[in-house]
């Protein structure tokens, strides 16, 4: 196998890594909110399901949660999944996943809001959902950049455990062509992790556009 | 015109009462100041008087109308919240630490609440934002950011914010507290020209030259009770409680 033909594998395959990301950011990022949403219900029975959803998703691995994701529909349910459920799993499982530890960061960014912002807002006539989007949200926002990057990087890295459910995302992609007759071996991997260093610098560079662009008040 | 009354309010926190059968009643054009050592409740009782903590017993009308009063089980109990919504918007508050919104504008701090809660056009929220940027003598600020200004230039945006919703009357927790003694002043002289138009207000404050030239009556409370009130000069000059004597002592070095 020829570099050419590796780096033209690597590259295919990393279109896909580039989907996961970017759907498990469309994804997990509204979903966080309403995660929150949902521990802050005055419904106590949510709040409960909530909390222990937000506990499942930090304290067991992600890789596991890919194949419950992945195997369990069949295997606990015996439901037959179509062809493409194994794209679909890993968004789910990435999705539900980044949702609960964005929705801490939400939660971490809200509360560190001074109440007067709230009282200057009651005081003068805004509703709960005006508070919230047009005061506290924006704050927000610019509060959890900082966290928010981190996890993403953290993604970036992460859609290589996609792999366990042989999807063919570059991880994986590298790990065949590695152990391909003929193969160029180990510059695979090198080649591969290029691939995902870059995407990060990128990645790291267009989150400190977004902190600065936010830089404009305290 | 009586603005607000305010009858035998009472107001605990857990087991700590802080209000303690309080009377405030504000007519038309007043300037009441309010004195006190701290802890004796006095943001209470105007953050109950701006709805944002709920009196446990007593009456809280605005201009005849009663946003809560104490029903046959000794309970206070208020308007449903949609009604309680107009009972907000006839009065403003003005914090000690300003509370601006950060992200807004100085503009659209003064613009927002009245085009998302009144319903105004922009048009006419900004003229009337540029109208009382001006009279605070920050017409300039007008883009700026709140960070980008002075303390006493972020009170007077926040005083700006308030009238800008025309509330009927108007309270200041300590509105130069936070500010330097260079920077009291601009913010004390802004108080005093709305005073002189006839601005209905409650003031709570330890500038006791200014609560004496200013107001037209004097409350000095202390234990979630008012221990004596009246023209400043009778209450600041021959205060007839030992309790005011004693506090205005303090103040007198
Ligand atoms: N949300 C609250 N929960 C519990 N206690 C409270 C709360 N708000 C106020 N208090 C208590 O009520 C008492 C009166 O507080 P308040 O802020 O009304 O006093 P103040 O007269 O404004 O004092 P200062 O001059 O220091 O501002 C204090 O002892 C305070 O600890
Ligand atoms: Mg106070």
């Amino acid at each position: 196998m020829t570099i050419q033909t590796m780096l033209a594998l690597l590259a295919q395959s990393f279109t896909l890594t580039l989907a996961i990301f970017c759907l498990t950011l469309l994804g997990s990022l509204p979903l966080g909110l309403l995660v929150y949403f949902g521990k802050k219900s005055r419904f106590a029975p949510l709040r409960w399901l909530i909390n222990m959803y937000i506990s499942i998703m930090r304290g067991t691995p992600l890789m596991l949660q890919l194949m419950v994701v992945y195997y369990g529909p069949n295997l606990l349910l015996g439901i037959t999944l179509p062809g493409n459920w194994r794209f679909t799993a890993v968004l789910v499982a990435f999705i539900i996943n980044y949702a609960a530890y964005f929705a801490e960061i939400y939660r971490g960014g809200i509360e560190s809001i001074p109440a007067g912002q709230y009282e200057a807002a009651a005081v003068l006539g805004y509703g709960s959902g005006k508070t919230f989007f047009r005061i506290i949200l924006p704050q927000m926002v610019k509060r959890v950049v900082p966290p928010v990057t981190n996890e993403v990087i953290t993604l970036v890295k992460d859609t290589s455990l996609a792999s366990v459910i042989g999807i063919m995302e570059m991880f994986t992609r590298a790990k065949q062509i590695a152990v391909a007759p003929h193969s160029p071996g180990m510059l695979a991997f090198a080649s591969a992790a290029v691939f995902y260093y870059v995407f990060n610098y990128l990645v790291a560079f267009l989150m400190s556009r977004l902190e600065k662009a936010l830089d404009y008040y305290r | 015109m009586n603005i607000l009354s305010m009858q035998n309010i009472r107001k605990s926190f857990a087991d700590n009462e802080i209000l303690k059968g309080i009377s405030l009643s504000v007519d038309s054009g007043e300037v009441v100041s309010i004195i006190g050592p701290s802890g004796s409740g006095k943001s209470t009782l105007l953050r109950c008087a701006t709805f944002l903590e709920m009196i446990d017993s007593g009456e809280i009308c605005y201009m005849g109308k009663c946003a809560a009063r104490t029903e046959a089980g000794g309970k206070a109990v208020y308007v449903p919240p949609r009604q309680l919504r107009a009972f907000r918007s006839c009065c403003g508050l003005v914090f000690q630490q300003f509370n601006l919104f950060p992200h807004y504008s100085v503009l659209k701090n003064l613009t927002d609440a009245p085009v998302q809660v009144l319903g105004c056009s922009r048009e006419e929220a900004e003229a009337r934002a540029m109208e009382l940027l001006g009279k605070m003598g920050i017409a300039d600020k007008a883009a700026s950011y709140p960070c980008q200004l002075s303390g006493g230039q972020q009170q007077r945006v926040a005083i700006a914010r308030a009238l800008a919703m025309k509330p009927e009357i108007l309270f200041f927790d300590e509105p130069t507290s936070a500010l330097d003694p260079e920077l009291t002043g601009e913010v004390l002289k802004v108080i005093r020209q709305l005073a002189e138009e006839k601005m209905t207000m409650v003031v709570v404050t330890h500038e006791m030259p200014f609560a004496r030239a200013v107001s037209n009556r004097v409350i000095f409370m202390a234990d979630g009770g008012i221990v004596e009130q009246g023209d400043p000069l009778a209450v600041f000059d021959d205060p007839q409680e030992e309790r005011t004597r004693q506090f205005l002592r303090v103040f007198d070095r």
